[in-house]
């Protein structure tokens, strides 16, 4: 049922509202948030319902679900009954959008966090493409332990779809890296 | 427990709510809910929806045998690689599928389409279909298709249809990576020693006829101009790709005559190699004898 007062009532509450939202933690990277992780997009009211909008960070991030669910959780609680959860694709998201504290976050956790993403092959120049192999270049990956570029990659892919394996070749420990994308 | 707690993120799992799922991951939403999905003007929804049911298919065919490889390959940090192309690629599926069910009207979601249609049905181009026969197969089919899809997802970034190009943006930055890893190991072993050499180009040579499919013309995009991407436009991108790592892999450009259609029909019109039976019997038989199941 929608009334004025209802919907003023939602309105009322949304600064409220969009920091449960940004609390909320990922359920893969539970050091961060999802306004640390850039992934909440914004929350608005429409017609008295609560309208909490988020962007995945890979296509298949099983997450997601997960991510819409603890929303709806974590609002609820606090008396938002009424909550749409909803995906936008468009922009893509990219890791350039977490924040610094999640940055900080991250390294703190012993992950070292994205370096700016490359620019995508959606903004290539027209023409024969000259092949990139990122996996060749040097990678300037800081050990979030001790600070030192001596590391190497171990794997292009990690436990999760956002991170990669690395070793530092100064304190030797292994970390992960959350990929540039 | 306090909402510090590392595990909080599970929390709300263990409480009392409307929600049976029975584990983390499950219970699937539709992916594309809450985007607007209404076909724009002047775009023939129900050759969209076939579009998308063909690009959706190839990542979901190929997805399930990349997922096969898990446990049989070498070392756990390509286990961990091939699990994450797997996943990146099921997900694209369920998006293409979930857009295809939506332009069609018919009320199909995406595990309708998955689990419910015949080897006819599908769309999915041949190459998709077979099993690798060793890795270096593996290695050399993700990387004609990934630099194909990527080319395609590129051009499709531009599609008059919104939902084809949200798709393609998050695609393309995926599948440059797959593309990256399989470059890697084409030129490990084509520049390894002598017998990885061989077996790399022997592998080519058994792939390389199913390539040529990759860029016939298609009914279906012809009649979707500004949305879909002419399969012809993408030779020129993928040609300069698989001739930088061949060479960098001292590998030669197979020749060979491409594998033909039946009297003129490939796997964009649903006819298929007889690989794709035993794959959908196997991808669809769980759906098929639980047909209410939840997961």
């Amino acid at each position: 049922m929608v009334t004025p007062g209802a919907d003023d009532g939602v309105a009322d509450g949304l600064e409220a509202a969009r920091e449960i939202a940004g609390a909320v933690p990922d359920p893969e990277l539970p050091m961060v948030t999802l306004a640390d992780l850039g992934i909440l997009r914004r929350v608005t009211a429409e017609d008295g319902r609560l309208v909490v909008t988020i962007t995945p960070t890979y296509s298949g991030c099983p997450a997601l679900a997960e991510i819409a669910h603890d929303l709806r959780y974590r609002l609820a609680r606090a008396g938002f009954a009424d909550v749409i959860v909803r995906t936008e694709l468009a922009p893509a998201w990219s890791s350039d959008q977490i924040t610094p504290e999640g940055r900080a976050k991250l390294r703190a956790a012993g992950l070292a966090p994205p370096n700016p993403a490359p620019p995508g092959p959606s903004r290539r120049s027209p023409g024969p493409v000259p092949l990139p192999l990122t996996m060749a270049l040097p990678t300037f990956v800081a050990c979030p332990r001790c600070g030192s570029l001596d590391t190497e990659r171990t794997a292009a892919f990690g436990p999760t779809a956002c991170t990669a394996l690395f070793r530092c070749g100064t304190c030797r420990e292994p970390f992960e890296y959350v990929k540039d994308l | 427990m306090t909402d510090d707690d590392d595990f909080a993120a599970y929390q709300f799992l263990a409480e009392e709510t409307e929600d049976h799922r029975w584990a983390f991951g499950t219970g699937f939403s539709d992916p594309l809910e809450g985007i607007d999905t209404s076909v724009p003007a002047g775009v023939d929804a129900a050759a969209l929806a076939t579009y998308c049911l063909a690009l959706g298919d190839d990542a979901l065919i190929y997805s399930h045998r990349l997922q096969q490889w898990v446990t049989r390959l070498p070392e756990l940090e390509e286990e961990t690689a091939l699990a994450n192309i797997a996943l990146d690629l099921l997900g694209q599926a369920r998006l293409l599928l979930s857009r295809a069910g939506q332009a069609e009207g018919a009320g199909r979601d995406e595990d309708r389409l998955a689990f419910f249609r015949t080897e006819g049905e599908f769309r999915n181009v041949r190459l998709v279909e077979p099993a690798d026969a060793d890795f270096a197969e593996l290695a050399g089919r993700l990387l004609i298709f990934s630099a194909w899809r990527l080319a395609l997802f590129g051009e499709l970034t531009g599609s008059a249809d919104p939902v084809v190009a949200a798709i393609a943006g998050k695609g393309v930055k995926e599948l440059a990576y797959h593309r990256d890893y399989a470059a890697q190991w084409v030129i490990r072993l084509g520049d390894g020693t002598a017998l990885s050499h061989d077996r790399m180009q022997a592998a080519l040579a058994a792939i390389w006829p199913l390539s040529d499919e990759l860029f016939r013309a298609d009914a279906v995009v012809a009649r979707l101009p500004g949305v879909a991407a002419d399969p012809a436009g993408l030779r020129a991108e993928v040609d300069g790709v698989l001739d930088a790592v061949l060479a960098a892999a001292t590998l030669d450009r197979p020749g060979g005559a491409p594998l033909a259609p039946v009297a003129g029909l490939a796997g964009r019109e649903g006819v298929h190699t007889e690989a794709l039976g035993y794959v959908l019997a196997e991808l669809q038989s769980v759906a098929r004898a639980y047909p209410d199941a939840t997961w």
